[in-house]
């Protein structure tokens, strides 16, 4: 050992009882840094996000200056002058808004009621009113909206992108998983083909799309030209361009769905199919009863990863048509960060709670309701 | 048509062959997805062999045929702006690398924790840590006090609060509490805590540094590898580890030689995705890099020129460029990822 530097060259003896050490608290050093980096990385910005959810800050001269205003930034999302930017144009209920609006007031009433008959737990009940309210709120939005004949707002087009997306992605991307597991040449080729574009950079994918979808230089301008819409632009369009906006992402993320899919499906054991074709099962019949009860766990955690980057969608409207025309292509998370290049931090932080606020019930409803319940159980 | 041909054509001669007329179809599909899949590929490869003129005056589809390739787009981003390009590409590949090991081996060490050990904190004590944390910024935010002061100040009053009353509280958290926790801070979207992270950063001057995107990759990307290998882990039999472990093995070496190489499959599919995921990260990196530490797909993103518009023959090269290491890794990971992510999923 070296003089004046005891610790600096430890003696075997100390290094038997370091590692002795690890070992007893085993438990705690296996655990804590996943624990401390994400507590450091999720207490402070949720709580500073929330200050500025509820502030106004002004920038003026190179200083800013910070005034709470308790829910006035929310009041203005929900309420105010940006009420139409949000949520949408409210004039009234037509007929189908009407007709939609008590047919999902009815479907929650049913659900409540028929969850109330049964056992109820403090904490079952408090999520579910979550699950409920929120659902009702959605529901009368488009309702209000949608099917009265008046533009929505971000939220719609964000849980248009959920919903829309991610299932059209769901589907397709089981479907040709359920392809490739058959027994035909060339499976390793469409599997490999198949993966290629998760690995493009979304704002690649953003750029190639808007190439892909240019009608007058575009590779399918003839197509355009021929069809005598050769003046027809997509982003001019809002359902057009919204469409065009989940090709894009689904292109994109098909192959996830695909690859999870493909891995649960081949896992399946063998036996169990070709029991059923000897027994002269339809291959609608093998699927629906052997294939898909096995594979359900995985297709609901995938669905549900799926969901949880979708309702952060940002990379795609804003490269592809920059949330026009208008507002119609516009996600949640554009919009905060159009607030914020227009240095309104307030409003910024304030949409980007309310995107925590409707990610969180719907994510976690699903979690609770879908994943836990029916599959795990 | 009758009956019979109809038989020929649509039911399978023996179990593992299929019937002609459904394979035309399941070929027909699959050939039609692959199309659909290359063309855009195909079309930004061709593009970064245009000329400008090629590409503004309509569509050309063949090299050679319709245009004169030209290799103008990748002299220009490797000839004169080779230095620029070749530090956002090692940016790139040092924080994506980095990022993907450290949250793989955090995440797979915090979830083999989760699986295997019981955890027990109290709720009151969590609850408490909360408040006096939130106490400790809104001392910062509202009233100026330096944060060095009030973090410490927090740390330890809830150290003292806890040792003095964390006994009298009864209720406990268990594993799955923990890690639902962890799991469901991949909800957060970057863009609620992006100006704080930022501002976190800019107190510790960090800003624009490899070591800020580095951890808040790491971060962003634990909840994923923590869920996907939580699975795994569980799914592997424990008598395996006891029999380790009576025989004088560490619990961080049965975690090493045991546990991980059994997960192969899981940790490689996990990699690869976290991999993609850092590599191909745009919102964030625009918000913590300015200069030093720009990557990738901020430079994909700076093709788009103003007034020039946008420079979709550079940008093509970009966006190939970028494919490669991602391609590389996966070629790497292949043999492994064909088990499948989440596979644990389907035996837990």
């Amino acid at each position: 050992m070296r003089p004046g530097t005891p610790r600096a060259a430890p003696s075997i003896g100390a290094r038997e009882r370091l590692s002795d050490w690890i070992d007893r608290h085993s438990a705690q050093v296996f655990i804590w840094p996943a624990v401390i980096m994400i507590l450091v990385f999720s207490i402070f910005p949720l709580v500073a996000s929330l200050i500025m959810a509820l502030s106004r800050i002004r920038f003026r001269g190179g200083t800013y200056n910070v005034r709470f205003v308790w829910f006035q930034n929310f009041e203005k999302q929900l309420f105010g002058s940006e009420q139409f930017h949000f949520l949408g144009t409210f004039n009234g209920l037509g007929l189908l808004g009407w007709a939609v609006g008590l047919a999902v007031t009815l479907l929650i009433a049913w659900l409540a009621i028929s969850y109330l008959r049964g056992p109820v737990t403090a904490v079952g009940l408090v999520g579910r009113l979550f699950t409920w309210g929120l659902s009702l709120g959605l529901g009368w939005l488009f309702a209000a909206t949608l099917f009265s004949g008046h533009p929505f707002g971000t939220l719609g087009t964000t849980l248009f992108y959920v919903f829309v997306g991610c299932g059209l992605q769901f589907v397709i991307g089981l479907a040709l998983a359920f392809l490739c597991s058959l027994p035909i040449r060339g499976r390793t080729f469409f599997r490999v083909v198949f993966f290629i574009p998760l690995m493009i950079t979304p704002i690649g994918v953003g750029y190639a799309f808007r190439m892909m979808a240019d009608t007058t230089k575009g590779p399918f301008s003839p197509v355009w030209q021929w069809a005598g819409l050769g003046d027809f632009a997509w982003a001019a369009d809002a359902w057009a361009a919204r469409f065009f906006i989940v090709i894009g992402d689904s292109w994109q993320w098909i192959p996830f769905i695909f690859v999870v899919m493909l891995a649960a499906l081949e896992s399946v054991p063998r036996d169990y199919v070709e029991a059923a074709q000897v027994d002269g099962a339809t291959s609608w019949e093998i699927f629906k009863d052997i294939t898909w009860p096995q594979v359900v766990p995985v297709a609901a955690t995938v669905l549900l990863i799926r969901v949880i980057e979708a309702f952060k969608i940002v990379d795609l409207p804003n490269i592809m048509t920059a949330g026009g025309p208008g507002i119609a292509t516009e996600s949640m998370t554009l919009h905060a960060l159009f607030a914020w290049r227009s240095l309104d931090l307030g409003q910024s932080a304030a949409v980007a709670y309310l995107l925590l606020f409707v990610t969180v019930v719907t994510c976690v409803s699903f979690f609770n309701l879908v994943v836990l319940r029916r599959v795990r159980a | 048509m009758n009956r019979s041909a109809m038989q020929w054509l649509f039911e399978p001669p023996s179990i593992r062959d299929m019937a002609p007329g459904t394979k035309v179809i399941v070929y027909a599909i699959l050939t039609f997805w692959t199309a659909f899949v290359l063309f855009p590929i195909y079309w930004v490869l061709i593009t970064s062999f245009k000329s400008a003129i090629d590409v503004n005056s309509g569509p050309v589809y063949l090299p050679f045929v319709d245009f004169q390739p030209s290799l103008h787009a990748w002299k220009e981003l490797f000839v004169f702006d080779f230095w620029d390009t070749l530090s956002a590409y090692v940016n790139s590949l040092i924080i994506a690398l980095s990022a993907t090991a450290a949250s793989v081996i955090i995440g797979s060490m915090a979830s083999y924790a989760l699986a295997r050990f019981e955890y027990q904190p109290r709720f009151g004590v969590v609850f408490m840590f909360v408040l006096v944390m939130v106490g400790a910024f809104v001392a910062v935010g509202r009233y100026g006090v330096d944060w060095r002061l009030s973090c410490a100040a927090g740390v330890a009053v809830f150290y003292f609060l806890a040792r003095a009353l964390g006994r009298h509280f009864k209720a406990r958290l268990g594993n799955g509490d923990i890690l639902f926790w962890m799991i469901s801070q991949r909800i957060l979207a970057p863009i609620v805590v992006v100006v704080p992270i930022y501002m976190m950063f800019q107190q510790v001057s960090l800003l624009d540094t490899h070591i800020a995107i580095i951890l808040t990759y790491t971060v962003i990307n634990l909840p994923i590898v923590i869920w996907l290998m939580y699975d795994f882990f569980t799914s592997i039999p424990i008598d395996l580890e006891e029999c380790a472990q009576l025989d004088g093995a560490t619990r961080f070496g049965v975690f090493w030689d045991i546990v991980l190489p059994l997960s192969r499959s899981g940790l490689a599919a996990t990699t690869l995705l976290v991999m993609i995921l850092s590599w191909n990260e745009y919102l964030l990196a625009l918000f913590l890099s300015t200069s030093r530490a720009q990557t990738m797909p901020i430079l994909v993103a700076a093709m788009n020129a103003g007034e020039r518009g946008i420079l979709w023959w550079s940008m093509s090269v970009v966006i190939i460029v970028m494919i490669i290491p991602v391609v590389i890794l996966a070629i790497i990971l292949q043999r492994y990822i064909s088990k499948g992510l989440l596979l644990g999923a389907v035996k837990g």
